[in-house]
């Protein structure tokens, strides 16, 4: 069935025959469609599988879900985007899907997994060798585990085992939402306060019917650009310092930390936490507030821009990023990569613009790229550039009226689609309820789940010494995909 | 080149002064609390997490609080939060605010304190949070906090490492990472616990699939928030090493 972006429908009415579910799927993935989310919602004691799947042209979301008793047709051999969704599966409900190449575990929270013992991809060959390295890093990142088949300094393969952050947050969303909702949505990955807190209040407000008012909605839009800024600029500072290019590293580094000053300003956390509620937001910006976040946007844009000017200007930053972690257009697309890494493979998705809604009734912002690191650091260059010049429009023009609206019960019975563009890409909430109007099920598809398999690609042919480069190009969560 | 001399120049000096007088969270933002006992109920009423008990004992635990500022919004009257950054602790016992005077983390002793006090190498260990924490750890060492100047640093290898800083409410995933990091340092070693997971679980607290820090690996510092400001982190382990009275 058909579904709008951020409106609640009847979710009884999107169930088919078994038979008839396979062939839609396919034949919908196969026309432009790509997976935003694939679960298995438990019924009694059976199992109903559940597909949202998204048409970025058309902007258009459909829902398709069938009875399943056991094992199922697994469609990833043709459709390799969907090839976490079925193993994710297979882990949260114990449903075999018939035909997946690899059932790897991915979160080993099922009894007796332990994380990082495994089967993995390995390669044979004299002068064939492996590099392990995690859970522990040597920087201050979040845990994770790979292992490197190499051929001397070549890369033939990356594996990534991830699971180490896993801390159970998707099932206590069950029964909510209450006090504590929110903050675990918040959580989720904590870099993205704004857009897991955004695409939870969406979905709450979708089921209660509740509309945000405008104001509210544009002060949403200057937080989530605000959280896009830091990041980027933070990200590209860090590409600089892996290629010891050290001006524009301490310069990003420092200017990341004036974004999230920001927006500390407004609510008071540089992570934009207590922002958010379902139906507005806690915060409003007064004459003299709008007035300093002018003028600090004015003042760190233009000194963002004096840093990252230099890389594009100098040559040994230029050869290490060219043509290194190449990703085609085409695997990205097959693999459904989301976000600026897809962008930066020429993949013209941004929810922004393809779903748009609220503040971005008209977003448009043209990127494509030849999928290397150059690209990966170009594209978040344009985006820090759109959304300086967002925030400075919505300041301008902050329409005037109250910043919440009281957020009603939710309906029974009725599920929502809430998709927001968070820095790292696309975010999908999947909240369904029950008889009572609680949430019986509530399905979190960060960006990262998508893209760390192309990170992985990305490694192929490279060379180890590639590795932190490509790594902090992509820049995934561990938190946001281990849930 | 001279691009990059001239980009420098216009960039200017930036590490700020610290500790200076006057320093504060931003106005918006939730420090030290203070409570106004007797009027508790409603506040902690409103607490998702348990951190405020009214009744015979009141207190706010600040081990426990996510600073969401839920109880100061039902209960103005009765819990206010300041904008006091110095909210660490050298006991689990001094984070529960009451209506005495908080006592402020203490430095280690005169021994350690000759060892570390003017190198203090810091291992960190990333174990199931959100990843705020670290961010606000890694912000320390860029140009802006530039703590190097302290002579405390972030260590690549555990061997190297004098401290070990943990974040997140130590998922089983990562217990034993968690445990082999600690056995890898060599004593005499100190443990900080940054933010409301490490201390407590934080919103995790009770999920079957965190176990928190174990109880051989004890803590010598608790830097409560969530994430905590790195003023807090900064002040928590530089009184700590005795740098900060
Ligand atoms: S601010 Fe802390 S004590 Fe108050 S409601 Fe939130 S978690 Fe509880």
């Amino acid at each position: 069935m058909k579904v709008e972006h951020l409106s609640g429908f009847d979710f009884g009415a999107a169930e088919l025959d078994p038979s008839i579910f396979f062939e839609t799927a396919a034949s919908r993935l196969a026309s432009g469609g790509r997976a935003l989310a694939y679960f298995a919602l438990p019924e009694g004691e059976a199992h109903r599988l559940v597909m949202a799947v998204g048409f970025d042209r058309e902007g258009r979301i459909e829902v398709y879900s069938t009875q399943a008793y056991g094992p199922f047709r697994a469609l990833t051999p043709s459709f390799p985007q969907l090839h976490l969704f079925e193993r994710e599966i297979f882990e949260q409900a114990g449903l075999k899907p018939e035909g997946h190449p690899w059932l790897k575990p991915i979160r080993f929270n099922t009894p007796g997994a332990v994380p990082g013992v495994a089967d993995y991809f390995t390669v044979h060959g004299s002068q064939v060798h492996e590099v392990a390295v995690g859970p522990v890093h040597a920087g201050v990142i979040e845990p994770g585990h790979f292992r490197f088949q190499c051929h001397g300094e070549r890369v033939f393969h990356l594996e990534i085992m991830l699971g180490y952050q896993h801390r159970g947050l998707e099932k206590k969303f069950i029964g909510g939402p209450d006090g504590r909702s929110l903050h675990y949505a918040e959580t989720l990955a904590g870099d993205t306060t704004i857009g897991h807190g955004w695409a939870y209040c969406g979905a709450v407000e979708a089921l209660s019917g509740v509309n945000v008012p405008p104001r509210a909605q544009i002060l949403r839009g200057i937080m989530l650009e605000l959280e896009r800024l830091a990041n980027h600029t933070g990200d590209l500072g860090a590409l600089a310092g892996d290629v010891a290019y050290l001006p524009a590293a301490s310069f990003c580094g420092r200017l990341r930390g004036d974004f999230l000053n920001m927006t500390a300003l407004v609510c008071g956390s540089r992570f934009g936490r207590n922002m958010l509620r379902p139906g507005g937001v806690n915060f409003d910006l007064d004459a003299a507030l709008i007035h300093e976040l002018k003028l600090r946007l004015e003042n760190t844009f233009r000194d963002v821009q004096s840093a990252v000017s230099l890389l594009w200007e100098t040559g040994s930053v230029a050869d290490r990023f060219e043509d290194t972690g190449v990703v085609s257009k085409e695997a990205a697309e097959g693999l459904g990569l989301v976000g600026p890494v897809a962008r930066a493979s020429g993949v013209g998705l941004d929810t922004r613009r393809n779903f748009s809604s609220g503040p971005y009734e008209g977003f448009t912002l043209g990127v494509s790229g030849s999928g290397d690191v150059y690209s990966r650091a170009y594209v978040r260059w344009l985006e820090i550039q759109k959304s300086a010049e967002l925030i400075a429009g919505w300041l301008d023009a902050l329409p005037a009226g109250p910043v919440e609206a009281e957020c009603g019960c939710l309906k029974a019975d009725s599920a929502a689609v809430s998709l927001v563009e968070g820095w790292r890409g696309q975010i999908c909430h999947f909240a369904l309820t029950g008889p009572g109007g609680k949430f019986r099920h509530y399905k979190i598809v960060d960006p990262s789940f998508h893209n760390w398999q192309g990170l992985a690609l990305a490694l192929r042919n490279g060379e180890i010494s590639d590795f932190p480069l490509c790594n902090k190009s992509f820049n995934l969560s561990y938190c946001g995909r281990d849930l | 080149m001279i691009k990059a001399l001239m980009a420098r120049w216009k960039q200017g000096y930036r590490t700020m002064e610290f500790p200076s007088a006057g320093l504060m969270l931003p106005p918006r933002g939730l420090g030290l609390p203070k409570l106004k006992p007797g009027r508790l109920e409603k506040a902690a009423a409103a607490c998702p997490y348990g951190a405020l008990t009214a009744g015979e004992k009141p207190g706010l635990d600040m081990g426990r609080c996510i600073f969401c500022g839920a109880c100061a919004n039902a209960a103005p009257e009765a819990v206010e939060f300041t904008r006091e950054y110095k909210l660490c602790a050298s006991g689990r016992g001094a984070l529960v605010i009451t209506d005495e005077d908080f006592r402020r983390a203490e430095s280690l002793g005169a021994g350690l304190r000759r060892l570390f006090g003017r190198s203090f190498k810091l291992r960190q260990v990333s174990a199931g949070g959100c990843a705020a924490c670290e961010a606000d750890c890694n912000v320390l060492q860029t140009i802006g906090w530039d703590l190097g100047r302290f002579g405390v640093q972030f260590a690549a290898s555990p061997r190297h490492a004098d401290g070990l800083l943990v974040t997140g409410p130590v998922t089983k995933n990562m217990e034993l990472a968690l445990r082999k990091t600690y056995a890898a340092m060599s004593s005499p070693k100190v443990v900080i616990a940054c933010g409301a997971c490490a201390i407590s679980g934080g919103p995790y607290a009770g999920h079957e699939e965190c176990a928190g820090i174990p109880p051989e690996i004890p803590v010598d510092l608790y830097i409560p928030g969530c994430p905590p400001h790195p003023l807090t982190i900064l002040d928590g382990i530089l009184r700590l090493i005795g740098r900060v009275e």
